[in-house]
């Protein structure tokens, strides 16, 4: 497998990603800067790191979706190929229309740091299929801007088409308001396509290689 | 010459905790009467272009590609020809 970790100015968890590939999933990646028009040969895997590209002026993402290496990315996806954004990530690829909603402002209005749990909605996809259904995963957030709206034919369409990931749930995989850490509707923390090739998610699991490490399969596409 | 003004808002049923959070504020500082309060970005800037109708459609493109989000806010805007 190869993976490629775009690197846009702002992106501050592209190292983490490109070692949590190597040294964890032992697999070939590389940094893939966001001014180019290509993409490396034999790339099985896109990850969109997290950060603030672009120092997320005007809205998370709205700048990096005109980055040259986009088009790219887009046609990737297009033709089947993996690609999983995390966090600002994430925020890029609803931005960029690969996923569906958008992520709004926190609606503690803090930025959030810490520990959340889990579960793991749907396994229909490569991201998730090293998983059974249910399983809780504890993975840390980081953001702002993570409350997932879509609206209410949007969120149909989602249910119906098994594309929501992961919710946030609290120790018992219970889905409540308290387990809810940012407002999304729906506690939804990740989303797929409807060929769901392509993912995203508010938390981080390129930052679960001392603990936690059951996350990080969440990379493997095997 | 146009000074074009672009005013951008959370829609109506996306929740704006900032709005609410402000509004609160004014109340608790004794500001009474003060409800529905949305915050959100006003855009402004000079273009060249002579003619209204078709700075009118680029303006347009602007907000929907670029300067909104159309998944969760709305937009309008105003051109006022200053030259």
């Amino acid at each position: 497998m190869k993976y490629g970790v775009i690197v846009f100015p702002g992106s501050n968890c592209d190292t983490d990603c490109f070692y949590a590939i190597k040294n964890e999933l032992n697999e070939k990646v590389e940094y893939i800067w966001h001014a180019e028009t290509s993409l490396p040969k034999d790339l099985d895997v896109i990850i969109v790191p997290g950060g603030f590209s672009y120092g997320d002026y005007l809205r998370a993402g709205a700048i990096a979706k005109f980055a040259k290496i986009m088009p790219e990315i887009i046609k990737f996806a297009g033709k089947g190929g993996y690609v999983i954004g995390v966090c600002n990530g994430f925020q890029i690829l609803t931005e960029v229309g690969l996923l569906p909603g958008a992520l709004l402002h926190n609606d503690s209005q803090k930025f959030i740091c810490k520990e959340v749990n889990l579960k793991v909605i749907s396994t229909a996809s490569k991201f998730t299929s090293n998983y059974k259904k249910d399983t809780l995963l504890t993975i840390p957030i980081a953001h702002g801007e993570g409350r997932y709206y879509i609206d209410a034919n949007g969120l149909e369409s989602l249910k119906d088409n098994d594309q929501i990931a992961f919710q946030y749930v609290d120790k018992k995989g219970i889905v409540s308001k308290e387990s809810n850490p940012n407002g999304s509707l729906n506690n939804i923390a990740g989303v797929f396509n409807k060929k769901k090739n392509v993912l995203g998610m508010m938390p981080h699991p390129e930052r679960c290689n001392y603990s936690h490490k059951d996350s990080l399969k969440l990379f493997s596409i095997n | 010459m146009y000074k074009v003004k672009v005013h951008i808002l959370l829609k109506d049923d996306v929740l704006d905790p900032q709005g609410k959070t402000v509004s609160n504020a004014l109340e608790n500082l004794g500001f009474i009467g003060v409800s529905n309060m949305r915050i959100g970005k006003f855009i402004e800037f000079t273009s060249t272009e002579s003619d209204e109708k078709r700075l009118s459609k680029n303006v347009k493109e602007m907000c929907e590609k670029v300067l909104a989000n159309t998944v969760i806010e709305k937009y309008d805007f105003s051109l006022e020809r200053i030259q």
